[in-house]
């Protein structure tokens, strides 16, 4: 029994030890561009210690200003803000009538709104560029926050459709009986109830949107209504070697979303869990 | 909420209507166009479209080496992320779920790469990878690997693909490693038990207890990996372009370069020819999966 113990023990420190240098690895990189984004750029160039010399809180504010990463952070905030309430409300209420209502042809309107899910459309971004093309909406936030809206449908109505359904049915009978409608029941009963599942699909879809780049980068030409993740390159490109601010850059961009990570950490495992059934 | 009138049945369907028009305009619209824009020849700008066929199909399969070149690369990814990455992941989640201390705090960490963004992490990782100043060297000269001072990892035709391959298991371990942790919390603690009891071992737990249950999920990692991999792009723009002379490219920068080319039929066609080849990576996996849980 001891030396069962004693290898369990063992075993123990053995496990720690590979978890811990995963972990490292995993938050270094991280660390590193924190403290690059404080430095000079003369120290980038000539040292690689750990903590900067004197920390340059300059290049913060130089980065938003002068880089425009400011004006970039506030596009992507307006992005995800307008884009995830949209998701919210279009799938949400349809969500609901899959769940509670009856309508023509429910069975297969379903399966084909979620069928992008199951089917990878790699390249859509081509027809989606020529479709805005013609719709006069290339180049313009209302272009790109439709791609994104509309990117959002399937995964919405898949996980709210299952939450509507098990919610209990007999609050909702009461209130129609009580003369309410069926869409003030939507707005005033179920989608309270739902909060939870909304919440996933919220923090998800922040994620989504704040990282998106590529539906950024062929619907967008104009600097002034780019994302951050846009932004980056932009900066990227016009000063290849201006180390700290670029760093400051990646900073501001990942800031917003690992505060909410960290806050809402328990939706997203939940919501990884309830998008990967989809497999 | 039984048997409602066709006028109810008609008028609920405004409650799906927003969700319906922006499915059919921006998901299904694009579908149908992609499929039917790869039969023919356009720019973009012409008002006429020259019908062309499979032409451009057969082009691209018997006369675009460079096309399939960005497949086999993506397909090199694919094949480190299934292996390495998913092994590590495995193993993290199976060291994990031993019932240790900071079981959560380990979670947190690990998927704190796949909540970064594309870009964010790719820009990182090219400065440190940087070959006069990138902190990579100045270790690797440290601990005696004085050879590779100045040595530029995503420059180098033999160490480009594998130095973005290796970032994007990095940022991407952790998403399968939180799925597979959720497989196998869901397997009961009594199988285990009653195993022990029989006096197998943890080899033979493992293979005739978590393997078994755990095909769906491993099913299900194998599909959502070789989609990532495959389809990989924000990683290779920030970090290389697809450079160099193509030895980064993957199919995402290909469709992407021909449309900016103002190529778009042919653009179309690279897409549809690599939707099948996806879908039928996909088929295959749930097909021997099925097979494998008989």
């Amino acid at each position: 029994m001891n030396s069962f113990k004693v290898k369990k023990k063992i075993l123990d420190v053995i496990t720690h030890v590979i978890l811990i240098a995963v972990a490292i690895t995993c938050v270094f990189p991280v660390f590193w561009m924190l403290s690059s984004s404080l430095k000079t750029n003369e120290e980038i160039f000539k040292s690689i210690s750990l903590f900067p010399e004197a920390w340059q809180w300059s290049n913060y504010t130089e980065a938003l200003l002068k880089a425009k990463f400011g004006m970039y952070f506030l596009n992507s905030l307006i992005y995800t803000v307008v884009g995830v309430s949209a998701i919210v409300l279009v799938t949400s209420m349809a969500a609901y009538a899959f769940a509670r209502l009856e309508f023509w042809g429910k069975t297969v309107l379903f399966y084909l709104l979620i069928s992008t899910l199951l089917i990878p459309i790699p390249g859509a971004f081509v027809p989606l560029y020529l479709l805005l093309k013609s719709l006069h909406l290339l180049d313009t936030r209302t272009g790109l926050l439709l791609c994104y809206i509309s990117g959002g449908i399937a995964f919405g109505l898949f996980l709210l459709k299952a939450f509507f359904e098990e919610l209990p049915r007999e609050i909702e009978e009461a209130a129609l009986i009580d003369g309410c409608s069926r869409f003030g029941i939507y707005w005033r009963i179920a989608l309270p109830l739902a909060k939870p599942a909304v919440a996933t699909l919220v923090i998800i879809q922040c994620l989504n949107i704040w990282n998106e780049f590529l539906l950024a980068l062929v619907v967008l030409q104009d600097p002034s209504k780019m994302p951050i993740q846009r932004g980056l390159m932009v900066f990227q490109g016009t000063h290849m070697t201006d180390y700290p601010l670029l760093m400051a850059g990646l900073t501001i961009a990942t800031v917003p979303i690992v505060i909410i990570y960290l806050l809402m950490q328990k939706h997203i495992v939940k919501g990884i869990a309830a998008g990967a059934v989809k497999g | 909420m039984m048997n409602a009138s066709p006028k109810e049945k008609t008028f609920n369907m405004l409650f799906i209507l927003p969700a319906l028009l922006l499915f059919l305009v921006f998901n299904l619209y694009p579908l149908l166009r992609t499929i039917q824009l790869s039969f023919f020849q356009w720019n973009g700008i012409d008002k006429d479209m020259l019908f062309v066929g499979f032409a451009q199909y057969k082009h691209i399969i018997f006369n675009n080496p460079a096309y399939w070149k960005s497949m086999l690369n993506a397909g090199y990814v694919t094949l480190l992320c299934l292996t390495l990455q998913n092994g590590l992941a495995l193993l993290l989640a199976i060291l994990v779920n031993r019932q240790i201390r900071g079981e959560n705090i380990y979670r947190v960490i690990f998927f704190l790469p796949p909540v970064l963004s594309g870009i964010v992490v790719g820009l990182i990782w090219k400065f440190m990878y940087d070959g006069n100043f990138g902190i990579l060297n100045s270790w690797l000269a440290a601990i005696g690997f004085e050879q590779f001072k100045d040595f530029a990892w995503l420059s180098e035709i033999k160490t480009a693909l594998s130095s973005v391959a290796v970032v994007h298991m990095w940022k991407g371990f952790g998403y399968g490693f939180i799925i597979l942790l959720a497989g196998l919390q869901t397997i009961p603690n009594e199988l285990y038990e009653a195993a022990e009891v029989d006096g197998a071992d943890t080899w033979q737990q493992f293979r005739h207890i978590t393997v078994p249950s755990m095909i769906p999920v491993f099913t299900m990692v194998t599909i959502l990996t070789v989609l990532g991999a495959m389809q990989i792009f924000d990683l290779i723009y920030s970090m290389t372009q697809g450079g160099p002379a193509g030895h980064t490219d993957v199919p995402i920068t290909k469709i992407y370069q021909y449309m900016n080319n103002g190529e778009f039929g042919y653009s179309t066609a690279m897409a549809v020819i690599f939707g099948m080849v996806l879908l039928i990576a996909s088929i295959c996996q749930l097909y021997a999966s099925k097979k494998f849980n008989k």
